[in-house]
């Protein structure tokens, strides 16, 4: 088969949301490219996920199915793949850019002597492929120059997912079955069950304001200041990632790809650049403030509004402003 | 325990950056540079695993590719507590691939035979996040990415790796093992005045690509670099920082309806 191959993951007995944007961007690159879309679903039990990924408008769905496969592994996930794709001889192959195929999909990619184009945002013609650089300050288009299969995996959020148009009875994609050959002395690792970290007993997710600081904020002395600031405004305080790494918040309180994700009506950024795995967590927001120095900060990017100064300067004139305007 | 860690030298978090005339990269002249962050998360609990260890042959040796200038990044390691160094000496790092890079790195390691290969989750100036798993892979080593602590065991390691949405999972690995190593799991060390100084007698190897065998033979090309382009269009709200605050006041009660 010469096409385009979409590998879908399953999340809480479903297929990941995440997966079917990746089925967009595969639909996108078929279209350019003139090939078909197929998709496959490697798991333990994959028969309830390949009949939801069937009504989406596919010419095959490939189960890659094997008792080996139940629980993630990186040497079991990379082998399955590698043995679907020397079978199915795909040309184009598109993931979702999930930590599971962040951990497995460039060992699987450099097997076939070829480098995944990771955290992809948009595919233009060529087709090029556009992924962010310096911590989403710049843009990078890449041309895949290899002779083998081209990776890809897409961002999530930057394509939108189609609604699945409704196929049923034998309009159906269908429905095929790989078995491939595993065996327990080739899956290196052991990982134990999943278990949620620390009780959240902060939850940002409800929150009507927001008032989120990063490492701008240079000193954890400094961090009361915003905190007079959120007071005020009758809003949570959060962070960045950097800020809890620090130990200056607790990690409850971290907004972003490994913490909450947020919407509020105002999100107030004080401090933070806008590194993308902070944006996913916030960009959903009703009315986006950032508060920066550095006037080409990626957080102005998704602002509506911005003022650009010294943060220590900005931050007590704000508190003065808003306790002024709500007396 | 003989653990190596790979690192990286980045332009500096707030450095300004200008795009080249080529339009390929961005403008390197004048730029500062320093180690990439999770490379010193990787390196920091490099240094932990051997002071918990604290055995006679536990040692720890950085590795790091690029121009001259990366050789201030692994004197930045020496001094913190790394035992030793490898530079290995390239200009054209920008035009090799993830695949390329990874081989050079790979090469250079290979002869050292570690217990465990180290090395931060991603880079913060391309940001690919993928040379630990092909180093990995190009090692013929078990791996695992994100992972915020190690604990040496009997016959390899356990670590705790991060999922998203504040899941976790443990992962036992046999030795040796390529981890690369999720910000935020220990806390970062300064040197000190003493490192700083021994760092000096500390022995640094360099190698050349060409001494590795590699070649540079990319399949993956960055063609071009531009600027974002932006999703909303925002006002800025100019002035003191007493009148941009009281500006943005009145915005957020009367336009955007949200105080």
């Amino acid at each position: 088969m010469s096409g385009v191959l979409v590998v879908l993951e399953e999340r809480a007995g479903r297929i990941a949301r995440i997966g079917w944007e990746a089925v967009a961007a595969g639909q996108r690159l078929g279209a350019q490219l003139g090939l078909p879309l197929s998709a496959a679903i490697p798991g333990g039990e994959t028969a309830s996920l390949a009949a939801e990924i069937a009504a989406r408008p596919l010419a095959k769905v490939m189960r890659v199915e094997h008792p080996l496969l139940a629980q993630y592994t990186a040497d079991g996930f990379t082998l399955a793949l590698q043995q679907l794709i020397e079978n199915e001889r795909p040309t184009r192959v598109v993931f979702p850019h999930t930590y599971q195929v962040r951990d497995y999909a460039p060992a699987l990619a450099a097997r076939f002597g070829q480098v995944l184009i990771g955290d992809v945002v948009e595919i233009g013609d060529g087709p090029v492929f556009t992924r962010q650089l310096l911590q989403g300050r710049m843009n990078g288009t890449y041309r895949h120059t290899g002779g083998g299969p081209c990776f890809v995996s897409v961002q999530a959020g930057a394509f939108r997912a189609a609604a699945p148009d409704g196929r049923t009875g034998e309009s159906l994609a269908p429905i095929g079955i790989f078995t491939p050959t595993l065996d327990p002395s080739k899956i290196r690792t052991r990982p134990s069950q999943p278990w949620r970290g620390g009780a959240q007993s902060v939850d940002l997710g409800s929150a009507q304001r927001i008032v989120s600081v990063g490492r701008g904020i240079k000193d954890a002395e400094n961090i009361p200041m915003v905190r007079e600031l959120a007071t005020a405004l009758d809003a949570e305080l959060a962070a960045s990632r950097p800020i809890c790494d620090n130990g200056w918040l607790p990690i409850e309180r971290q907004v972003g790809s490994s913490g909450q994700t947020v919407s509020p009506k105002l999100y107030l950024a004080v401090g933070i650049s806008g590194a993308i795995q902070h944006l996913v967590g916030m960009k959903g927001s009703q009315c986006i403030v950032a508060v920066n120095r550095d006037p080409d900060a990626p957080i102005f990017e998704v602002a509506d509004y911005g003022i650009v100064g010294d943060l220590l300067e900005v931050v007590p004139a704000l508190t003065a402003a808003v306790k002024a305007a709500r007396q | 325990m003989k653990i190596v860690v790979a690192i990286k030298q980045v332009p500096e978090r707030d450095a300004q950056v200008r795009i080249d005339a080529a339009g390929q990269w961005i403008e390197e002249a004048g730029l500062q540079f320093s180690p990439n962050e999770p490379d010193a998360y990787a390196l920091e609990e490099a240094l932990q695993l051997k002071e918990r260890s604290a055995a006679a042959d536990d040692e720890v040796v950085v590795v790091s590719a690029g121009p001259e200038r990366v050789g201030a990044a692994i004197r930045d390691a020496l001094a913190k507590g790394a035992d030793r160094g490898i530079q290995i000496v390239c200009d054209d790092l920008g035009a090799r691939d993830a695949l390329g890079v990874a081989r050079l790195l790979a090469a250079a390691i290979e002869p050292e035979n570690p217990d465990l290969i180290l090395t931060g989750l991603q880079s913060e100036d391309l940001g690919l996040g993928q040379t630990g798993v092909i180093l990995a892979e190009l090692l013929g080593l078990p791996h695992a990415t994100l992972i915020l602590h190690v604990e040496k065991t009997g016959t390899g390691v356990t670590a705790k790796r991060e999922l998203e949405e504040g899941w976790f999972q443990t992962i036992e690995l046999p030795t040796p093992a390529v981890l690369t190593i999720q910000s935020g799991g220990n806390r970062l060390r300064y040197a000190t005045l003493m490192g700083i100084k021994r760092a000096r007698t500390k022995e640094v190897r360099r190698l050349t690509a060409a001494e590795l065998g590699v070649d540079s033979a990319p399949v993956l090309v960055l063609e071009r670099v531009a600027l974002p382009r932006k999703q909303k269009s925002t006002q800025i709200l100019a002035g003191t920082a007493k009148e941009a605050a009281a500006a943005l006041v009145e915005k957020l009660r009367f336009e955007a309806g949200v105080l």
